[in-house]
């Protein structure tokens, strides 16, 4: 076991795949000499040389779509862009072909790769590197789309994302980067790509939430469990595919459910889970499941986010109006 | 790139002064000998026959497709030369990664004609080409298809395989910011890749003029820093050449170059549009002379190797494009299955819930007579 943070976990996970497994690659703006802007692939490139990890020049379109050319050819790329907020140039190669190629070529040729970048807000940064695009790629066939909340899952996701013989988009909550650390295995795990976790068990109502969110609601846990109400919090970890029995079974057992996720409410990932609450528990509610998210805006910069960030009081705000609806 | 790097013909077609290698002219009168790849009788023979076959297989596809037998069709007449030539010079660990406009290429690829048919039918069988070795499905977004190519190089570079990749675009994809990633990523990366700009003077009804403002198409090589020729598409031999050159300096270790390959799409963009609309009778009875075929086939007759009965010949073609058409008109069994089963390597249980609901409503439905 070691301490490490997310972007350690990370970093230990495509090290110790890069060792086991040759046809593994790793690149894009920045991941070669300087490790990528947040370090999550320093080191590599001394240990694997440039053949295996290497800057390549600076198009995303050019990152993925060259990434699945290989990933159709027998190498499992590895792809970094560099800001959520970049990867929309990349949106037509990852819709249009990623998601595709196995399904238009029946199974012949299928795309092994993992695009993995950081996303989302509450780090006072430029436009375009607050976003939270979860639900842009969750609504694409053919793709899996992965979000860790810890260092733990960080490296049991990736070790099990370069495994997998599908695409996977993995988003790395940025925010919570170095902010969280935690005893880690050493040695090699995988966790499943489409299971979510209990973070804690409870009796009156559901959280669900994933990356940054799963530490802000277990704030807000403190403050609801001194009010003497019971939260279950769910770490949903696989945006798509969904942990529908995960949802249903806890939300049966509560009757009420809250999402807390920082992208904007309309067409969410929330909306996703409040579909799935009326289609599997909808006699089982005691008040109407809520989505707690982003407004229908443009993050914004830094001086307007506290409105648009959520806090654990207005989680646990959300928390009373459910309770006492 | 020094001159050094350059393959030897293309020293001699630079782009930039815009010359186009040619061998022989409209009328098939060989103009330059000394360039003619060393073809023997039978080769060249074969090359008419397989340009015949596509130019076959093409109006009998638009024909079905008159007859509301087949969906969408993109036809390829008057492109034959390009796609022969080739095909010609893939082998069969090469890649091909195609746009939708090669089917000549595909067929030497060993895509065969009843897949080709089963795609313009609606069935992603045939698109899928299951049967060709390192042959990608058809790629319909524009463009993108490039990228793929030059990863495929990458992978062809890093497990050092002797693969050359071939991959096609058109004059309308050379817009496209994927094809200019696609031909700096490759130059970058000096990976064996040959891109073909197969320039037919239209993307759809915008004709290349309102497409660039380059003098050529090959030009735009150079600023990646790649070799780049401007071939005459209609030109088998001159097509021939320049894939030999191309491929050799590939497979050398020289990394990727580009050819474009100036021709006139004779018929329609696809069977939904009517080039009379956007084109001049009299531009397209001008392109009709300079047809790959007559002129190869004028060439072989001067030389005295012209041994083709052609209409005997294409009656036979026409049973055997039948016979292929029938046979996929015939596989009607598109199940249920098949719209998930390929989505990922595993199928969510998301995707097992929504085909067990149709299950469900299917059987209610037989239920209810």
């Amino acid at each position: 076991m070691s301490v490490m943070t997310m972007v350690k976990a990370i970093n230990n996970a495509l090290d110790i795949k890069l060792k086991e497994d040759e046809n593994i690659v790793i690149y894009g703006e920045d991941v070669g000499v300087e490790g990528g802007v947040f370090r999550v692939t320093e080191g590599l490139q001394q240990k694997y040389g440039t053949e295996r990890v290497f800057d390549s020049p600076l198009a995303e379109s050019g990152i993925v779509g060259t990434a699945l050319g290989m990933a159709v050819s027998g190498l499992r790329p590895v792809v970094e862009l560099q800001f959520e907020g970049f990867t929309f140039p990349a949106f037509n190669q990852i819709l249009s072909n990623v998601a595709r190629i196995q399904n238009r070529s029946r199974g012949k040729y299928k795309a092994p790769m993992v695009i993995r970048f950081p996303y989302g807000g509450g780090v006072n940064a430029l436009e375009h590197h607050s976003d939270s695009p979860e639900a842009l790629f969750a609504h694409i066939p053919g793709l899996k789309v992965v979000i860790p909340s810890t260092p733990h899952d960080a490296k049991g996701m990736m070790i099990a994302a370069l495994e997998s013989n599908d695409p996977i988009i993995f988003m790395e909550p940025k925010r919570i980067y170095r902010a969280i650390k935690q005893e880690v295995p050493d040695e090699k795990y995988t966790l499943p790509l489409d299971k979510a976790r209990v973070v804690q068990e409870g009796s009156d109502i559901t959280l669900v939430a994933f990356g940054a969110m799963v530490r802000e609601c277990q704030k807000a846990i403190v403050m609801a469990e001194e009010a003497g109400i019971s939260v279950e919090l769910i770490d949903l970890r696989s945006i798509y595919p969904i942990d529908r029995e995960a949802i249903r079974t806890s939300v049966r057992k509560t009757g009420r459910m809250i999402v807390v996720a920082e992208a904007h409410e309309s067409f969410s990932v929330g909306s996703e889970l409040l579909a799935i609450a009326n289609e599997e528990a909808f006699l089982y509610l005691e008040a109407p499941p809520r989505r707690v998210g982003g407004f229908d805006t443009i993050v914004p910069l830094a001086q307007g986010e506290p409105y648009y960030i959520i806090s654990p009081d207005r989680i646990f705000y959300e928390i009373e109006k459910t309770i006492h609806f | 790139m020094t001159q050094d790097d350059l393959p030897a013909v293309f020293s001699d077609f630079n782009p930039l002064e815009d010359k186009m290698l040619q061998i022989i002219d409209k009328e098939g009168e060989m103009i330059r000998k000394d360039l003619m790849p060393e073809l023997d009788d039978a080769f060249i023979v074969d090359a008419y026959r397989q340009m015949l076959y596509e130019r076959t297989a093409d109006e009998m596809a638009v024909s079905y497709q008159r007859q509301g037998r087949m969906y969408t069709f993109t036809p390829n007449l008057g492109q034959e030369a390009i796609h022969i030539a080739a095909g010609m010079n893939i082998r069969h660990e090469d890649w091909l990664v195609p746009a939708f406009r090669e089917m000549g290429t595909l067929l030497s690829k060993g895509v065969t004609m009843k897949e080709m048919f089963l795609f313009y039918l609606g069935n992603e069988w045939g698109g899928s080409f299951q049967q060709a070795h390192h042959t990608l499905p058809i790629a319909i977004s524009i463009g993108t298809q490039l990228q793929h190519a030059t990863g495929i190089g990458y992978s062809v570079k890093y497990r050092k395989k002797d693969e050359t990749v071939f991959t096609f675009i058109g004059d309308g994809g050379t817009s496209e910011g994927d094809f200019s990633e696609a031909l700096n990523f490759a130059g970058v990366w000096q990976v064996p890749v040959i891109f073909t700009v197969q320039n037919n003077q239209y993307a759809i009804s915008v004709p290349v003029q309102k497409q660039t403002n380059s003098i050529n198409l090959a030009v735009k090589s150079v600023a990646f820093g790649i070799p780049g020729i401007k071939v005459d598409g209609n030109d088998f031999f001159a097509m021939y050449l320049a894939y030999k050159t191309a491929a050799e300096h590939a497979r050398s270790g020289r990394g990727p170059v580009l050819i474009e390959a100036l021709t006139y799409r004779l018929g329609a963009h696809t069977t939904s549009d009517d080039p009379s609309k956007y084109r001049k009778k009299e531009e397209e009875q001008l392109w009709g002379k300079s047809d790959p075929l007559i002129r190869l086939k004028r060439y072989m007759q001067d030389a005295g190797i012209w041994s083709i009965d052609e209409e005997q010949l294409r009656e036979q073609y026409k049973a055997e494009i039948d016979r292929e058409f029938t046979a996929a008109e015939d596989e009607k069994s598109y199940p249920l299955e098949d719209v998930f089963r390929h989505m990922y390597s595993d199928m969510p249980d998301e995707l097992r819930r929504q085909k067990s609901e149709y299950e469900q409503f299917l059987s209610w439905k037989e239920r209810r007579g």
